[in-house]
């Protein structure tokens, strides 16, 4: 493989794994505040579907990322209700909202359009189109890091620099601010935090909304980046690949940069088989490269390379001492 | 909150829940500007209201029953199998390659090998997650989703590289011999009065039938029944009584994963006659639906798969003669999850407020 070729396939890993890197951060806000979140992959839809259907109907694809990230809200406030209120099974609920995300979205999409379910080709101001950055035409000439910035980092939507940026800013906020430790504390020991005077719903409520904002985000870049519309299914499996990039990462934000960039990677590889078969020699099949992360994910959590704790009080429902 | 009588908790529950989801669904329905009366009575003529429909609707409830003991089983050991779809369509793989093996005589013999086949490829798709659970507290949620995307890569690779016959174009196995045709409802003598058309549904129901009630055997009326549900009700306590998790996880994980894999006779074997992709058309996912709604009983897992199979007849017909898209059965079966899963404790507390006034009112 040479440097150009590698550079176009970090290229679509950066694109791929946008997604993936938001969704994965979304999942980290809940499951850190101890709600287990199955249901990442239909918020993922259900925001692509609306920010689709939206962006094609307004002309403006801001406004279409305004309603992916109100779809996804809606879909992350009947989970809160189901497992903070009523203190239902988190992952059963996860499941359930799944089923009606898939279902819902083709439903709208249909008796908005009546192309099959799918929302219209959206162009133009519709999409988001890649930003040069600044100077990436005079530095593409330095030898290898030039190329590296003018091709790889530079010339993708908005929103894969907001994902990015996401990665910091989930850091800074999980282990700098008195809301992240407060955050941390109520996945671990929320009988503490309670003892302590905060209020252990609202902290789980205000995690779940913004595992819904960043979910909203991850789905609109799907219908209005990565591809120009919303199509039946088409997050693909990806909401549960963020959610073993997540685990991969042990519930860390820095970990979860390079697990979802490492399963983006994957999937750049698994578009351009015959680059592989070149570089390695012979032919690997594509569905194993599909298989690829969860077979990844499988082998972190069996532990053999160190063990992926999950947060402890993830999945239990909370209930006041009386 | 109001302890319900016994029979409120198994009757009225699921039966608000389907209620609730009902409602729902015909908000839905009316928000795209159709008239749920409308669908469900295309539904009902569809799918109920002919032998034929009953031959669809059968065959559906078939596949649904196996998935339904799959994820009640387990259940009761307290383990949420989500892997009933990878476990179906593995067993899918064991039915074609049992299939394939053999010049078969006869399909009672086919059914027989293919069965044995099913079970044991479901089985041993279940017991890597199975494993690390019991063994090294990987959650079994998490693995069982994972192992459904392997094997549906896993399937993808068989198919298009391994058995597929050379000048195919399709990405599926050869057909099956004549001797491995499960006969129809339609070419059974007696029933064939009654189903007069060709129907899909095949002689696997009344193996669905035996598994409902060898289930029911294995769980309350055997030691290691009582040991399933004595583990999933409290590890500590079963582990004092000198129940060992680790094996008992795994059994129930076992049977869980051979019961999915023996959906794949209903479908692979008695309708398409080969192994397709995607075979099971995630009716593994539907046996939670179907577990939770009938109440992890195999009586009700029988009754939710019926539901279950007019659902999925009914919204074919949807399709088929409204514009009513067919993913409106989606729609129901999560928002049936939704309902008997996650809010069921808001059910109970608006039936516990019910119950509350009536005691109060008769004293």
């Amino acid at each position: 493989m040479d440097y150009a070729t590698l550079l176009q396939i970090l290229d679509s890993t950066m694109r791929l794994a946008a997604p993936l890197l938001l969704a994965c951060l979304a999942g980290l806000y809940s499951e850190r505040a101890g709600i287990f979140d199955i249901g990442l992959e239909g918020k993922m839809l259900m925001a692509a579907m609306c920010a689709g259907a939206v962006a094609a109907l307004s002309g403006n694809v801001w406004i279409g990322l305004l309603a992916g990230i109100a779809g996804s809200m809606i879909f992350a406030l009947i989970h809160g209700v189901a497992s903070i209120t009523f203190r239902g099974n988190q992952l059963i609920s996860g499941v359930a909202l799944n089923f009606v995300a898939s279902g819902i979205t083709v439903l709208v999409a249909q008796s908005l359009f009546r192309q099959g379910g799918r929302t219209p080709p959206l162009s133009g101001a519709e999409r988001f189109n890649p930003i040069e950055l600044p100077f990436a035409e005079s530095v593409a000439k330095v030898p290898v890091v030039g190329p590296f910035y003018a091709e790889v980092l530079s010339g993708h939507g908005a929103l894969v620099y907001v994902a990015l940026l996401a990665v910091p800013l989930t850091w800074w906020v999980l282990y700098r601010t008195r809301f992240g430790l407060r955050l941390r504390a109520v996945g671990e020991n929320p009988a503490s935090v309670d003892t302590a005077g905060i209020s252990v719903i609202r902290l789980r409520y205000t995690a779940v909304m913004i595992t819904g904002v960043l979910c909203g985000i991850a789905g609109a870049y799907m219908a209005t980046g990565l591809q120009a519309g919303f199509g039946k299914e088409m997050t693909a499996g990806r909401g549960y690949i963020a959610l073993a990039a997540l685990i991969f990462a042990k519930w860390r934000p820095w970990y979860a940069l390079m697990s979802t960039m490492l399963f983006g990677f994957f999937q750049a590889l698994a578009l351009r088989p015959d680059v592989l078969k070149n570089t390695i020699g012979f032919d690997v099949p594509v569905p194993a490269l599909d298989a690829l992360p969860y077979i990844l994910t499988v082998i972190a959590l069996a532990g053999f390379v160190g063990r992926a704790i999950p947060p402890r009080a993830g999945g239990e429902p909370y209930v006041k001492e009386r | 909150m109001t302890k319900l009588p016994r029979w409120a908790d198994v009757v009225l529950v699921p039966l608000i829940s389907l209620l609730l989801a009902g409602i729902i669904s015909a908000l839905v329905i009316l928000a795209i500007g159709q008239s749920p009366w409308e669908a469900l009575k295309t539904m009902v003529d569809g799918a109920v209201g002919s032998a034929y429909g009953w031959g669809y609707t059968l065959y559906y409830a078939t596949s649904f029953i196996f998935t339904g003991l799959a994820v009640t089983v387990a259940f009761h050991a307290s383990l949420f199998n989500i892997g009933g779809e990878g476990q179906a369509q593995l067993g899918g793989l064991g039915v074609a390659l049992v299939c394939l093996a053999l010049p078969w005589p006869h399909w009672t013999v086919a059914l027989v090998a293919a069965s044995a086949g099913a079970a044991l490829f479901g089985a041993a798709w279940a017991a890597i997650p199975a494993y690390l659970q019991a063994k090294r507290g990987s959650h079994i949620v998490i693995t069982t989703i994972m192992f459904n995307y392997i094997a549906a890569a896993l399937i993808i690779y068989m198919l298009v590289s391994v058995l597929k016959p050379a000048g195919q174009m399709d990405p599926a196995t050869a057909r099956f011999p004549e001797g491995t045709r499960l006969p129809t409802l339609h070419e059974i003598p007696g029933l064939s009065l009654v189903f007069t058309k060709q129907v899909p549904a095949n002689v696997t129901l009344f193996v669905a039938l035996f598994a409902s009630w060898l289930v029911w055997l294995i769980l309350w009326r055997t030691r290691l029944g009582y040991e399933i549900r004595a583990l999933g009700k409290s590890e500590p306590a079963a582990l004092y009584a000198g129940i060992r998790p680790v094996r008992i996880t795994m059994i129930a994980m076992l049977l869980s994963g051979a019961l999915a894999g023996l959906m794949s006779i209903n479908n692979v074997m008695g309708e398409s006659g080969r192994l397709l992709q995607n075979s099971s058309e995630g009716a593994g996912f539907i046996g939670i639906a179907v577990a939770l709604m009938g109440r992890n009983h195999p009586l009700g897992v029988f009754l939710a798969a019926i539901l279950f199979g007019f659902l999925y007849q009914g919204g074919a017909e949807l399709g088929l003669w409204t514009s009513i898209p067919i993913e409106l059965r989606t729609v129901v079966q999560g928002l049936v999850i939704l309902f008997t899963g996650a809010l069921d404790h808001m059910v109970r507390m608006f039936l516990g407020l019910f119950f509350r006034t009536r005691k109060t009112g008769a004293a």
